[in-house]
């Protein structure tokens, strides 16, 4: 009994509070709906929240872990929904019917047909930068979008869209949860190994982690291919969840909304892409239910707001000090642990740009030009090699 | 015959994606950023036009371009300014946020609707031949206005100061170059040039809506990247060639459903072959 509970104190339950919070939630509610006790809506909504989370916490390992902005995250959604769909179709069809099997075989297809898309997608990411990986990424989404919009009706649908088959609705948000561990399982322990480590190396900086032996072209893939999976997975649970696949929904706009979710629970995050994919997926569906015709835009405008304020106010560097003096992790600390208050504590090792064992620069050039911090360009002589 | 006038539309179209993606590419040499309002800019400059029109078309052009610019210049002071110095996912994402904000208060002003309004100005007929004017006066306006760019640029004060900042922007206020003041200029550029395409846009498709900025916004953007995002002459080789490759692709009825997919497909490959664009410079990058 002792040997239990010292390894059950040993265990790091911090480590895994999202596994144990997503676990319980998915028991609790699993046993009311088998129970019969949750409506039709509350099952889309969790539905709904589940592909959000899938989404959003597979996007952040490419934009805030590997450092790439992807705006094409949609489109690998796409690809699952369009494919897994067709084929849970044509399996339904057969002796295997409409059953879980049929699930997990669509599941697999679809995440390994958006998997082969993100592959394609990698590739250009091992030349471009940035910028103009964005506008590729983009350019993706829309090839996509077209494509299936074009096609036949016999094959996908073309622009009517793709009917899907159904899956018991009391068990499918079930299912769509397990997917959430699963995407946790792999993504969040793909980033504690020695691989997430390279990855955020290469975020930091490219040319410094391929200097250090980084096989840089692999690990850009791997996160694009990983990324791409499990929105192929969402994408496949997607199709499952609406009585009709059309392409018009993975637009961009769609991908802009998986990103707000990730700028919004802080990007590098993935217990806060958890949460805000929660919070807008629920504000969202309880939005469209309150405000109908126009008025639904502002939602949109409410969000576009939120994401302006909060990427200047996490990221101006005018404000850098009071970030530093508000920070919500300092207050806490203030409040319930006086003694380790972490603002307090500064390592001069990681500031050696203020620690005055060199000769000041500015003394020397003691001119009187005040330089703007205008860009990267332009950064303090004294700091100059240290910001980069 | 009839490739002469796919030709001419095509160049057309070409011109306002030119004078867009001018707009992009300015902004992203002097100020390192991709302006994704930029699109909706465009929208801006189309719906005062809309609003403008029935009183007098002279004073709709004129008031969108008056207020493109100052849209222009307050999203940039109070979105892209405070971001200075911070990371570029950081201000993308802000212009990301801003376009979407445009969008939505658009649709908030004038409902989701489109607003259709005819716009005719006839035809040139030339034998067979028949080519409208608008597509005319687009292609003379926008060529008149590349080739007035570029002159701006070259031989004028506050165009050379731009050259310098997009150089190397320490050096620039070194020089004693307001930079701050350059880059406000140069939005202030992008948003007029946005206003005008606005305008042939809007004559070219004559249905306003609120996503009506979206797709020339990102054809453009797909231009500048083509010609290599940062130069002028770039912007122009690039928003010509996707006009005349959208409309050759639309005249072939097998490939005219296909004809976005067949432009980012193009922008794909050429960033493939040529990571900076035609005419790109190459950068080096330092540790």
């Amino acid at each position: 009994m002792s040997k239990f509970t010292s390894t059950f104190k040993s265990i790091k339950w911090k480590k895994y509070i999202n596994y144990i919070a997503i676990a319980i939630v998915t028991i609790v509610l699993g046993a009311l709906s088998m129970g019969g006790a949750l409506p039709q809506s509350t099952l889309y909504l969790l539905e709904k929240i589940a592909i959000s989370i899938i989404l959003a916490v597979s996007l952040s390992l490419v934009v805030g872990f590997l450092g790439e902005l992807s705006l094409g995250h949609a489109g690998f959604m796409c690809v699952g929904a369009y494919l897994g769909g067709k084929i849970s179709a044509v399996i339904a069809s057969t002796a295997l019917g409409n059953g879980i099997v049929t699930l997990i075989i669509s599941l697999i297809v679809g995440g390994i047909c958006a998997g082969a898309c993100g592959f394609i997608v990698g590739l250009p990411a091992l030349r471009l930068k940035g910028d103009y990986l964005a506008i590729v990424t983009l350019a993706f989404g829309e090839i996509v979008k077209v494509i299936f919009q074009n096609s036949s009706e016999k094959s996908f649908g073309g622009p009517i869209g793709l009917p899907t088959p159904r899956f018991d609705k009391q068990y499918l948000f079930i299912v769509a949860f397990l997917v959430v561990l699963l995407t946790l399982a792999v993504i969040q322990n793909l980033i504690k190994s020695k691989h997430g480590r390279a990855i955020t190396a290469i975020r930091d900086n490219e040319i410094a982690a391929r200097a250090t032996g980084i096989n840089v072209t692999k690990y850009k893939l791997m996160g694009f291919i990983i990324a791409a999976v499990f929105a192929g997975f969402a994408g496949v649970l997607f199709s499952y969840s609406q009585n009709n696949v059309s392409s018009a929904t993975f637009d961009y706009n769609y991908s802009i909304e998986i990103l707000v979710m990730v700028v919004l629970g802080g990007m590098g995050s993935i217990n806060g892409s958890i949460i805000s994919a929660t919070l807008i997926t629920f504000l969202n569906v309880q939005l469209q239910n309150v405000l109908k015709g126009d008025l639904a835009v502002l939602k949109d405008l409410i969000y576009a707001l939120i994401l302006i304020v909060l990427v200047i106010y996490n990221n101006a560097p005018a404000l850098k000090g009071f970030r530093e003096k508000y920070n919500l992790r300092n207050l806490w600390h203030k409040i319930f642990k006086p003694k380790h208050d972490p603002a307090k504590v500064r390592d001069d090792a990681a500031r050696w740009d203020v620690v005055p064992t060199k000769i000041a620069m500015d003394e020397v050039l003691s001119t009187d030009i005040v330089i703007d911090n205008v860009g990267d360009n332009s950064a303090d002589i004294g700091e100059r090699g240290g910001n980069k | 015959m009839d490739f002469l006038i796919t030709l001419v539309n095509g160049l057309s179209l070409g011109g306002i994606y030119a004078m867009i993606a001018l707009g992009y590419t300015m902004v992203y040499g002097i100020a390192k950023m991709l302006n994704f309002a930029h699109g909706d800019i465009i929208m801006v400059g189309g719906y005062t036009i809309l609003l403008f029109l029935p009183i007098n078309p002279v004073l709709a052009i004129v008031a969108a371009i008056v207020f493109c610019v100052i849209v222009g210049i307050v999203v940039e002071k109070c979105a892209y300014k405070p971001l200075r110095g911070s990371s570029p996912l950081a201000v993308l994402i802000t212009a990301i946020g801003v376009s979407t904000l445009l969008q939505s208060l658009a649709q908030v002003l004038f409902g989701s609707a489109p607003k259709q309004q005819m716009v005719d100005l006839g035809a040139l007929k030339i034998g067979e031949l028949s080519i409208g004017y608008s597509t005319i006066i687009t292609l003379v306006c926008s060529i008149a206005v590349m080739v007035a760019l570029n002159l701006f640029v070259k031989y004028t004060k506050t165009g050379r100061a731009m050259v310098a900042v997009s150089e190397d922007k320490g050096a620039a206020q070194l020089m004693g170059i307001n930079v701050n003041f350059i880059i406000m200029i140069t939005f202030a550029i992008g948003s007029a040039l946005a206003a005008l395409a606005g305008l042939f846009y809007f004559l070219k498709i004559q249905t306003m809506t609120t996503t009506f900025g979206a797709l020339p916004g990102i054809k453009a953007f797909t231009a500048a990247v083509i010609g290599g995002i940062g130069s002028i002459p770039g912007a122009m080789v690039g928003g010509l060639l996707l006009g005349v490759i959208e409309c050759i692709a639309q005249s072939i009825p097998a490939l005219s459903p296909y004809t976005d997919a067949i432009e980012f497909s193009i922008l794909i490959i050429i960033l493939l072959v040529k990571p900076t664009g035609l005419l790109g410079k190459k950068r080096r990058e330092k540790v």
